[in-house]
């Protein structure tokens, strides 16, 4: 593995972490858009570019703004609260750094044994056939899950505005 | 034709939520029953494989995807009946109707695909419009069971995809059969045992077997009572147990790592699940214990291994989806007439309420293994089974716990329906014809099925074959 690569898998790590350790929800989110980056990054750099492209624009793009959308709608906490919230939160997580870094630590030193065999994958000329002609299901399954989706913000959309009114 | 059951539904929810709202709010209920009591016919009849002018899907419908079919069309009409009589909100029961057809979308889409991949998409179709039901009145007690449900949902969907990962490493495809040819070959490969691990432990999780429970008591006492219908009789038993049925029998290899641990987590579901219930005084909570317990009866069967296990598995399966999705109405029914689950403020109430008292007997008695009711076969075959095949200590501990399932169901019994009624129960009455039918349907499943297993056994089921006797 290249030493750039490694670098981002450490930039990745750390952005994940924030994820979960910031105590404000928009840091939250931000970070997880910059966790998908890296991550697109890192497919870029492994010959993926299709794989990278939907990470990059599904994750850190479509999924970062519904989140920024449903956090703009939340009532923030009072400064108080906030400063209470933090040291929990602190407190509750201060553990996970270093279990990362151990595990981190602890694959890069071992060796991990794959003692099958790995079959040759077979060449994808075109992603968009390939989905189209072997995962139909699939993308039937992703319609309708998006379905689902915003039917759940929906029914909190309409129950805010019912509440708002 | 088969994959009209996956498109009919989601096509329904577009079709239901195009303009003319009015109308289409007038529809939805005859639109869903419709297409649940077709569900329940079609599966009977001969279908073939795909709609070819547009969609090739690689799907299958064997005897096991027909049972579990059956299934879902059963409990979603019975959940829908109870939906019409206890959501009073007009908005709310349009919503519930378009979630439960997307709901049956994602179990339909569960148990006729042939690829784990398509699986795990299918799964979370079925997660995500659960999460949704159960917050669906948004009361701080559902909104915590969701959440709950939620994360730990989200753990089972990290194990099954880094499995699905491996199992693609290793197989180099996601198929059923193509995984299935490369864990022969490699059975004993650690990575392939670990991606074997990986993915029933997912499924233990979905399925809410000891001690993944965590979130199954709040999800089911918290919900709605036609969500908790819909969860308790058949969600948990197709993400979780259909699902664990079909890879363990189908993609994975049955080695003794996975029968041991298959019957260990049987077995502790069991035996906690049923002492956890005779514990509880809420009405809803006793019957998510029961859940607990009962399912365990269907991992051990299938845990054994033998043709024999597993079909005591699958048919207990089938009895535990009718008669807990029975004990459910009957919950909604008696809440929906006293506005409590609280089962020691509650006393007589089969005076007032005899058909909901009846049919309860008939479920608990069921569910505890009584003959000639249906769950005394599905129990006695599992029993036998596992007596044959030498695990007598497993068969000694089903029995055991049978004799508690009876013990706390009695209890439930003694305390809401039966003594002397309570003053203030004085105004209640049956709820209607919408909590009635189902009721009578699936009582009516139990008896039937119970007195005509000897003669079904004897016409359509080889038992020697089974027995290998």
């Amino acid at each position: 593995m290249a030493l750039l690569d490694e670098l981002i898998l450490l930039m990745l790590a750390a952005s994940a972490l924030w994820t979960v350790m910031t105590r404000s929800l928009l840091r939250s989110a931000i970070g997880l858009a910059l966790t998908s980056a890296m991550l697109a990054m890192l497919m870029f750099r492994l010959n993926n570019p299709f794989a990278a492209v939907f990470e990059l624009s599904v994750c850190a793009g479509l999924i970062s703004a519904l989140f920024f959308c449903i956090i703009t709608i939340t009532e923030p906490l009072t400064p108080e609260k906030v400063r209470e919230e933090a040291g929990a939160r602190f407190g509750r997580f201060r553990y996970l750094p270093v279990i990362v870094l151990l595990v981190g630590i602890v694959l890069r030193v071992l060796t991990v044994k794959v003692d099958v065999k790995i079959p040759a994958l077979e060449e994808i000329a075109d992603v968009r056939h390939f989905l189209w002609a072997h995962r139909q299901i699939d993308l039937v399954g992703q319609i309708i899950i998006l379905l689902c989706g915003v039917f759940g913000i929906v029914i909190l959309l309409k129950e805010l505005r019912k509440k708002g009114g | 034709m088969i994959s009209l059951l996956i498109l009919l539904p989601a096509l329904s929810v577009i079709i239901l939520n195009l303009p003319f709202g009015r109308l289409m709010r007038k529809i939805a209920f005859s639109l869903c029953l419709a297409l649940f009591v077709a569900q329940i016919f079609i599966v009977l009849l001969p279908v073939s494989a795909g709609f070819e002018p547009i969609f090739q899907f690689n799907l299958m419908v064997d005897d096991l995807s027909r049972v579990v079919l059956f299934c879902i069309g059963i409990v979603l009409s019975s959940a829908l009946f109870v939906g019409e009589h206890v959501i009073k909100d007009d908005d709310q029961r349009f919503n519930f109707l378009n979630l439960l057809l997307i709901a049956l979308a994602g179990m339909n889409g569960i148990v006729m695909v042939k690829d784990v991949f398509s699986m795990y998409v299918f799964l979370e179709i079925t997660a995500v419009a659960s999460f949704v039901l159960i917050s669906l009145y948004r009361d701080r007690d559902a909104l915590e069971a969701a959440f709950k449900y939620f994360v730990l949902s989200a753990v089972a969907t990290v194990l099954m995809l880094s499995s699905i990962a491996l199992l693609l490493l290793v197989s180099g495809d996601t198929g059923f059969s193509a995984i299935n040819a490369a864990i022969i070959t490699s059975q004993h490969s650690r990575l392939v045992m670990m991606a074997m691990g990986l993915f029933i432990c997912g499924l233990f999780i979905k399925g809410g077997l000891m001690p993944f429970h965590g979130w199954l008591p709040d999800a089911y006492s918290a919900a709605p009572a036609p969500v908790s219908i819909l969860l308790a009789g058949i969600v948990t038993k197709t993400v979780g147990i259909y699902a664990l049925i079909r890879i363990v029998t189908l993609v994975f290899v049955f080695n003794d790592p996975i029968k041991y641990l298959l019957m260990f987590v049987g077995a502790l579901s069991i035996v906690l699940g049923a002492l956890a219930a005779l514990g509880q005084s809420d009405f809803k909570r006793m019957l998510a214990y029961s859940s607990i317990s009962q399912v365990g009866y269907i991992i051990i069967g299938l845990g054994c291994g033998t043709p024999l296990g597993i079909f005591g598995a699958v048919f207990h399966l089938l009895n535990h989806a009718i008669f807990k999705t029975l004990l459910f109405v009957n919950a909604a029914a008696v809440e929906s007439e006293t506005g409590s689950r609280d089962m020691d403020r509650m006393s007589g109430l089969a005076e007032k309420m005899p058909l909901t008292g009846i049919t309860s007997v008939l479920a608990v008695l069921s569910t505890a293994g009584i003959p000639p009711l249906s769950g005394f076969w599905s129990k006695l075959l599992i029993i036998m089974a596992l007596w044959i095949s030498g695990y007598r200590i497993y068969a000694v501990i089903a029995v055991a716990a049978s004799v508690i399932t009876l013990a706390y169901f009695l209890s439930l019994q003694r305390r809401v329906f039966w003594g002397k009624l309570g003053k203030e129960f004085g105004h209640i009455k049956e709820p209607g014809f919408m909590m009635a039918f189902p009721a009578l349907v699936l009582a009516f499943i139990i008896v039937a099925v119970g007195i005509l297993f000897p003669y079904l056994a004897h016409e359509f089921i080889n038992l020697k074959e089974l027995t290998g006797g």
